[in-house]
């Protein structure tokens, strides 16, 4: 299924490689990637392509979003249907 | 293109961390006009087989999504076919049918489980009258179970009788609560004008005229409101602002459709409505109160408050109209009392009165809600503010209710703590001067002339 993983953080150089990373060693493709800095505050934005099956969806995005915590970064790994649903009509 | 994409998406990932934006409730109405049995056992144990079997995955549903969506639902919630229906049938120990839902609700791990209730609007039969008795006792010996009666409709016009009766109700579920702060009224509502597919409790039941087994569910918002009512500034218009607010419940109520179908999809039971409601929380920035002096009052009960909540119910509603299939329940502002960060305080301030409150009711989704008065107000006053409330409700073709709770043995100035969502409050006073008289005769308030449409 397609999800979006966002990420927000202080930047540093490598948090894109770092979660890239993550996410290939799990065999996620990353279908486009968005980033800026705002002052100190970075943002990145992944459009993923994730497992179907929800037992392995459910792991995986536990997994990615608990790499946030030790880099003092917030990501959240959520289905894509819910941007489309709140954002157009 | 793909910029506005990525701020979308960061818009709605800041609503649900810092703006409190949630899905309140996934209500599964549930009918158990099969259950009804001439033995009470039996129809208890069908009540039991029935729930279990058929909201045996509804927490577990609602988890997967909420986790999958990142969307947080705060709860899964049953209502049932009101129960007074069943105890016509059956007669006998009332009680018996609130133990078992409590099982049922308590096994499949919902919060509450709503409609131990009764539609007394035009008059009462024997079930009915026997399920009212029970009230105090059900809510007093179990936990989970919330109860309505309906006394008023702008068709039926108001059951003054069951009036006088629910004042005496209220008052002895909180005599028999009153060792854990009164807690049994918090759970019973009377209504006039009561809606059947309403997702949110203590009032949730599930109408006769509903299918077999629905999915409705309740949305929340008053933070991300909030929010956007202040990024529009200070010297945006109310018409401008109005706006800012439709566009907001739009996206809250999508999300809500979401989750709506993609339950009923997984359950595999039909989807009823989405309740677009601004339920508030005692968490801060959760507020509806805080929404109406956002818009510009010093204090939530002052002068413009009427005003501000008419604009703000409208607009919720005009913006989740469009954003869902099926809107339905209360749909609206809500503003209960002890739930409202915002209405706490002004409420201990002084400035927000039960008075005020009641033309507040006038013109958003509910009524007296939440609202803990003093532990001697007497059944008589409180059956005269039930009809006060349901008067508003009749004449104006929409849904009020009651939801009162004396706080035994305690004045007005206390407070009364009853945690979670429910909150705390302070105890507000009530104006002097009784309407025993009033209460006492009994009878009916014929429906007004509006109701003749046919």
């Amino acid at each position: 299924m397609r999800a979006v993983i966002s990420v927000v953080g202080k930047d540093r150089p490598g948090i894109l490689a770092y979660v890239a990373t993550n996410c290939a060693n799990r065999n996620i493709n990353i279908v486009d990637v968005t980033q800026k800095v705002l002052q100190d505050l970075f943002t990145m934005i992944m459009i993923v392509e994730m497992p179907e099956d929800l037992d392995s969806f459910h792991r995986m995005q536990e997994e990615i979003e608990a790499l946030g915590e030790p880099q003092g970064l917030k990501i959240h790994v959520m289905h894509d249907d819910i941007f489309n649903a709140m954002h157009t009509v | 293109m793909r910029r506005r994409r990525s701020e979308n998406i960061l818009e709605t990932i800041k609503m649900i961390d810092e703006e409190c934006l949630d899905i309140r409730t996934v209500t599964m109405g549930i009918s158990l006009l099969d259950c009804a049995d001439t033995d009470i056992d039996r129809a208890c144990q069908k009540i039991y087989d029935k729930l279990t079997s058929r909201a045996k995955d509804l927490v577990r549903v609602t988890a997967d999504i909420s986790r999958e969506y990142g969307i947080p639902i705060i709860n899964s919630r049953i209502s049932v076919t009101p129960i007074a229906l069943l105890q016509s049938v059956s007669g006998g120990d009332c009680v018996k049918y609130a133990k078992v839902l409590d099982k049922a609700g308590k096994d499949l791990g919902v919060n509450f489980i709503g409609g131990y209730s009764a539609l007394v609007q035009k008059g009462m039969t024997e079930g009915d009258r026997q399920l009212i008795e029970s009230i105090p006792q059900a809510l007093a010996e179990t936990d989970i179970v919330c109860s309505s009666v309906n006394i008023g409709s702008t068709k039926a016009g108001i059951n003054m009788d069951a009036v006088k009766e629910m004042g005496r109700i209220v008052r002895e579920c909180a005599e028999r609560t009153k060792d854990r702060n009164c807690f049994g009224a918090a759970k019973l509502v009377v209504f006039c004008n009561a809606v059947e597919d309403n997702p949110f409790m203590a009032g949730a039941f599930h109408g006769v005229s509903e299918p077999d087994c629905v999915i409705n569910v309740g949305v929340s918002g008053p933070g991300v409101v909030r929010q956007a009512v202040m990024d529009a500034g200070k010297d945006a218009s109310m018409n401008e602002i109005a706006e800012v607010i439709k566009r907001t419940a739009f996206k809250v109520t999508r999300m809500g459709q979401l989750v709506g179908i993609e339950a009923s999809r997984r359950l595999n039971v039909p989807f009823g409505i989405v309740d677009l409601s601004l339920a508030p929380t005692p968490a801060v920035g959760d507020s509806v109160a805080r929404i109406l002096e956002e818009i510009g009052l010093e204090c939530c009960g002052g002068p413009g408050t009427t005003a501000c909540l008419a604009m703000l119910n409208d607009a919720v509603k005009k913006g989740g109209v469009m954003a869902s299939s099926s809107v339905g329940g209360l749909s609206g502002a809500f503003i209960p009392v002890s739930e409202d960060a915002g209405m706490i305080e002004a409420a201990e301030k002084g400035i927000l009165t039960l008075e005020k409150l009641e033309a507040m009711t006038a013109v958003c989704s509910v009524g007296l809600d939440m609202i803990i008065i003093p532990g001697d107000t007497s059944a008589e006053t409180i059956s005269a503010i039930i009809a006060d409330e349901a008067a508003i409700g009749m004449i104006n073709q929409k849904t009020t209710a009651c939801r009162l709770i004396p706080a035994i043995g305690r004045e007005a100035g206390d407070t009364l703590e009853f945690g979670g969502l429910l909150g705390y409050g302070p105890i507000m006073p009530v104006k002097q001067g009784n309407a025993d008289v009033m209460v006492k005769r009994g009878g009916r308030i014929p429906s007004p002339i509006n109701s003749l449409k046919n």
